[in-house]
């Protein structure tokens, strides 16, 4: 596909859209997870958001996009020492793919042709700094999410082979989609994901017919309908370097911190991910809203997307995950 | 004798394909071979893309192609072979009911890339709960049915090339006229089409037709023709035939509000949506909802048929070898691991200049991978209680004892699980003895309460235990479904029943695929409540015999 649909474009869907923009407002928040029914724009949306995300700052043709020459990995010959912009890296991680291309492997071309031991980086150097999506990621093989949660724990990809030892950093947004009638998701997986969205498709029969009527246009005249929407595809990148200038400087009030952490108690979750994200997330909230300080609504706001995951099956609650957040947020903060 | 409408349907499909077979992403033909599909197939070269064949265990290096080692040896250099998907093609996928679901979403991804790929997924699956993969049957325009085309009613089809060609051109001109995409989205609606992929489709059909048919606009027989190819065999849910009034009125309203367009010039462009009800209805086959409701209750059980797939290093299908160490366990791929060393045999002879002959080193071992079905495990939960052992505890026996048999034919598991006075007991743990089994049966007595839940929580336990070792569990519950026990062992009925549907919930909640027999005199409605909670088929035998018991449960838990 040339250019993706633009994300501005994407109808209803507002809580995908808005934890992919929280994501990228602050990385730290680590990853979505986009559930949902087939024909609902999941992977529309995560590549539409690749064309809106800031460029970034990275040194001229190194493998792992480093943000400065003295952080270029040792491996990598890099002639250049100038800094350039470019674009966010959004790197998809086929389902097929082999262990080899996501850490990387010799180059075996060099060492036919050359006899020399050359590194070529793998998927995980050219997301590091962005972000690493895998579509139908329930299906994944399990030895490459184990990888991946290695690699996520760390932040660090090491590779050795052929008696070289080579690391780069990869610290990446992974966002994941898929359709839970066709697998479930690992736990251990599942706890990486920063924020998790349920999609369904839209009910409001008009909002079904804008999504027909945006994508025909888009398919028959992908220029025009682009250059239609690129305004409004820049005034969200805008406003995401707005809040990303924004969230140092926000204020946290300490009830905020134990609304977080009283809705984690009340619901059981394991570990602290689940409040370090669920404050995160809030910060981000509130700097996207322009707002001076969190509050308590940015909590709520952002509750079931940073929680709904993190619930223990309780075999005698046949509500689902986010009936059950809902409620304890109710009972929790009011 | 006459074409056959289904034969018709079949033929436009392919030349709509044809027309725009990147928009339309393909077929799912369902149909045995038969000379009537080699008939349809034989036309594939009208498809304006190299015709390439699938097969449903094909690996990832077919599909996205890889190193191509005897070429690279040979020339020196890193040669890769084109992968299927490399380049806009027809796919063909036979036996496209037996693709894992990792091959479906591959292909689905290669649909969405706009690369310009089309598939025929030729669908041989035999019963509604083999077929193809959702996700690729929502992304496929035309889905199909040649099983009850005879030869004859199937005349010899040669698709106009220079017709097609010159539709295919004219297709980005096709305009649309307004409204028709509210009319189609509207239409999806209420024949509970959920995905907003099928509107889309219909769309770029009718448009496809239109060009087709040399008109530069789309006219509302295109979308009538469009609707009844695309969204008939999707329906979920039928129309009133005759719609009340005030079903139809809101769209009516709502069109002056948002300003809709539809009503410009001549009324003729207003779609009546009531007309493209009528030729989708028109499409469907007489007893589709009675096939709509047995695809559903497939659907619920799936998964207890053949246990669920399971990926190891010993037995099964091969899968793709891995890197990995010996350990003792697997076993080593050798062609695989050769393969990995021989491009670095030069560069190990200079490092090590003394040694002769092969150079592996641990990185190159690659390991067998094998996919495999996990066992099924069958808990039985058979209650015990006073009221089940007066009406019929021998006749469940019975039924228990043919299940074995069958059971024990197909290698499965059972376990045996029972119920009565203030709580249950697991008579058996699993095992595919079948003497022991009777034995523990027949010596089973009856009386006492009846604690339902504390046989379902049981069986919860029990089924994820066996989860944990690798099986497959699927419960089977026989009861008369008085609960009258709690689980603390009060005698509250209210509670007890409570707590049974609760239990219930959990084990659908855990995809523990189930079955309920009731066992009552007569049915219990109380207990066809339970199984709706636990999604299951729920069995009435008011005067059952053992032999109608296990047809029942042969058929509800699909062999």
């Amino acid at each position: 596909m040339t250019q993706p649909f633009p994300f501005a474009a994407i109808v209803g869907q507002d809580e995908m859209k808005r934890a992919l923009i929280l994501t990228a407002i602050d990385p730290r928040i680590g990853g979505v997870l986009v559930f949902g029914d087939r024909g609902t724009g999941k992977s529309t949306a995560v590549r539409a958001l690749a064309a809106l995300l800031p460029p970034i700052r990275a040194v001229e043709g190194c493998p792992v996009n480093s943000p400065r020459p003295e952080d270029i990995p040792d491996w990598a010959q890099v002639p250049s020492r100038r800094i350039v912009s470019r674009p966010t890296p959004v790197i998809d991680l086929p389902l097929g793919v082999t262990e080899d291309r996501v850490v990387g492997a010799l180059d075996i071309e060099r060492a036919l042709t050359r006899g020399e031991k050359a590194f070529e980086p793998g998927l995980l150097a050219r997301a590091n700094r962005g972000y690493l999506y895998i579509d139908e990621v329930n299906l994944l093989e399990d030895h490459i999410v184990d990888l991946l949660l290695d690699v996520a724990a760390s932040g660090e990809n090491v590779v050795e082979r052929e008696g070289l030892s080579i690391r780069h950093p990869a610290r990446f947004v992974l966002v994941g989609s898929g359709n839970p009638e066709e697998g479930e998701l690992r736990p251990q997986l599942l706890d990486r994901f920063g924020l998790s969205v349920e999609v369904a498709s839209p009910k409001d029969i008009e909002a079904r017919i804008e999504v027909i009527r945006r994508r025909d246009a888009y398919e028959s005249d992908p220029e025009g309908f682009l250059r239609r929407w690129k305004r409004e595809d820049g005034r969200i990148r805008t406003r995401i370097l707005a809040a990303r200038a924004a969230l140092p400087a926000l204020a946290t009030p300490e009830a905020v911190l134990r609304d977080c952490a009283e809705l984690c108690v009340a619901l059981g979750s394991d570990g602290l991910r689940g409040e370090l994200t669920l404050l995160r997330a809030a910060r981000a909230l509130a700097a996207w809203e322009g707002a001076a300080e969190v509050a308590r609504a940015h909590v709520r706001t952002i509750a079931p997307s940073a929680l709904r995951h993190r619930l223990r099956r309780d075999p005698l609650d046949e509500a689902g995950s986010t009936v059950r957040v809902g409620r304890v947020v109710e009972e929790v903060l009011g | 004798m006459s074409t056959s409408p289904l034969w018709a349907r079949a033929t436009l499909a392919l030349r709509l394909l044809a027309v725009d077979p990147g928009g339309l992403a393909g077929i799912w033909l369902r149909a045995r071979p038969s000379p009537v599909r080699d008939r349809l197939l034989a036309a594939l070269p009208a498809l304006p893309l190299p015709v390439r064949r699938l097969h449903p265990s094909v690996g990832d290096e077919a599909l996205y192609g890889g190193v191509d080692l005897a070429a690279t040896l040979a020339a020196g250099a890193l040669r890769r072979s084109a992968g299927v998907l490399g380049r806009p093609a027809a796919l063909v996928l036979p036996m496209a009911e037996r693709a894992t679901p990792g091959l479906a979403a591959r292909l689905a991804l290669a649909l969405d890339s706009g690369a310009g790929h089309c598939l025929i997924a030729l669908d041989e699956g035999a019963g509604a709960d083999e077929a193809l993969a959702p996700a690729l049957a929502d992304r496929l325009a035309f889905h199909l049915d040649l099983g009850p085309v005879g030869l004859r009613e199937a005349p010899a089809f040669a698709p106009d090339a220079g017709a097609l060609a010159a539709a295919r051109a004219a297709l980005r001109a096709v305009s649309v006229p307004p409204g028709a995409m509210a009319d189609l989205a509207r239409v999806a609606a209420r024949l509970g089409i959920g995905s907003l992929r099928t509107p889309l489709l219909a769309l770029r059909a009718a448009r496809a037709l239109a060009a087709l048919d040399g008109r530069a606009r789309v006219a509302t027989a295109d979308l009538r023709q469009a609707v009844e190819l695309v969204y008939a065999p999707r329906a979920t849910e039928l129309p009133e035939p005759d719609p009340a009034p005030p079903d139809p009125a809101p769209p009516d309203q709502d069109r002056p509000e948002t300003g809709d367009d539809g009503r410009t010039g001549a009324g003729d462009l207003r779609l009546p949506e009531e007309l493209l009800l009528e030729a989708v209805a028109a499409a469907l086959p007489a007893d589709a909802l009675a096939r709509l409701a047995a695809a559903r209750a497939a659907r619920g059980a799936r998964g207890s048929g053949a246990g669920a797939v399971q990926k190891g290093n010993r037995r099964g299908r091969p899968l793709p070898s891995r890197m990995g160490r010996i350990d003792g366990q697997a076993r080593i791929d050798l062609v695989g691991t050769l393969r990995a060393a021989a491009p670095w045999q030069g560069v190990r002879r200079r490092e090590r200049p003394g040694r002769d002959g092969l150079q592996v080193r641990p990185d190159d071992i690659r390991l067998k991978r094998f996919e495999d079905r996990s066992d099924r495990l069958l808990v039985f939960v058979v209650d015990a209680s006073g009221s089940a052992a007066l009406a019929r505890l021998g006749e469940a026996k019975g039924a228990v004892e043919l299940l074995l048999a069958e059971a024990y034919a197909r290698r499965d598991h059972v376990a045996l699980i029972a119920f009565r006075g203030t709580g249950a007991e697991l008579l058996l743990p699993p095992t595919r003895s079948l003497v022991q089994t009777k034995r523990r049966l027949a010596g089973l007595p009856g009386g006492g309460g009846t604690p339902l839940a504390a046989g379902l929580r049981a069986a919860l336990d029990l089924s994820l235990q066996a989860r944990g070792r690798g099986m497959s569990p699927a419960v089977i519950l026989l009861t008369d479904g008085r609960a009258n026990i709690a689980l603390d062992g009060r005698a509250d009925r209210a509670a007890a029943a409570a707590e049974a549907l609760g239990l219930a919930r959990g084990l659908r909640a855990r995809g523990i695929p189930g079955l309920v027999i009731d066992t009552g005199a007569r049915p219990e409605r109380a207990l066809a409540t339970l199984a709706g909670a636990l999604d299951a088929p729920y069995l009435p035998l008011p005067r059952a015999d053992a032999r109608r018991l296990s047809a029942a449960v042969a058929a509800a838990l699909g062999d």
